[in-house]
């Protein structure tokens, strides 16, 4: 499966990405693969992912342009967006 | 609907005679403008800047004039989000309805407003005299969104 990802903000300062085209193990998606299980995956690359996205900083999530819940299920070819909570107006 | 995310300044005036002109039945014209504060926390704030998702930022608002639509009777609806940085002072951000009547045309904008506090992709960055730091969002704007909840 390959999704593209995008990271705002705070979100974005801490990890130094902004945005990244992944391919994902097959292992990893043969149930189904939900925001929390990609943020789990990514979690796994480092102190810095892990503390971001797994930590005390609720991070929010998007897919395909629609706000969604950790257990929203993401699939091939979609554009996922990873963020703290908005604060515009 | 109008939605329009932009760096340039709004002339308010403009936009609402635009509005309020546009049909001959209408009989209100709600509108909120926010400013950039001077002041937050305490803190004295030199300047903001505000990111956004493109692509997901129009769509945002869209559904949240949506949304508004199918809970009140009201006309148009109009949001122009600026982003980039900014100065005390200076404007962020216009929602404006038109409708019939007053009732509801204030409700859509509120909540218009509300909806927008906690859903649409954008990001306050300050900068103060103790340095920049990113902006967390309010639990009073939480409160705010869920008096709507149905």
């Amino acid at each position: 499966m390959k999704i593209k990802i995008f990271y705002f903000a705070r979100l974005k300062e801490k990890l130094n990405y902004s945005t990244e085209d992944l391919e994902l193990p097959s292992d990893l998606y043969s149930e189904v693969l939900t925001v929390l299980k990609l943020k789990a995956h990514l979690a796994k690359r480092g102190d810095v992912w892990g503390q971001m996205l797994l930590g005390k900083l609720k991070i929010r999530a998007a897919i395909n342009h629609e706000l969604v819940d950790d257990n929203a299920v993401i699939a091939d070819g979609d554009e996922v967006a990873f963020f703290p909570p908005v604060t515009g107006g | 609907m109008t939605v329009r995310v932009q760096t340039a300044d709004f002339d308010v005036g403009f936009e609402i005679n635009q509005l309020r002109q546009a049909r001959k039945d209408t009989g209100a014209v709600v509108s909120f403008v926010g400013q950039v504060r001077d002041i937050n926390d305490g803190d004295a704030v030199s300047q903001l800047t505000l990111e956004h998702y493109p692509g997901m930022t129009e769509k945002a608002l869209a559904s949240i004039i949506m949304q508004a639509k199918t809970r009140w009777d009201f006309f148009d609806a109009l949001i122009i989000h600026r982003v980039g940085t900014l100065q005390p002072m200076e404007q962020i951000v216009l929602v404006a309805v038109t409708g019939a009547h007053r009732g509801e045309a204030f409700k859509a904008c509120e909540f218009i407003m509300d909806y927008l506090k906690t859903e649409a992709p954008f990001w306050k960055k300050e900068v103060t005299p103790a340095g920049e730091h990113w902006l967390d969002a309010k639990d009073s704007d939480d409160l705010a969104r869920e008096r709507w909840s149905e």
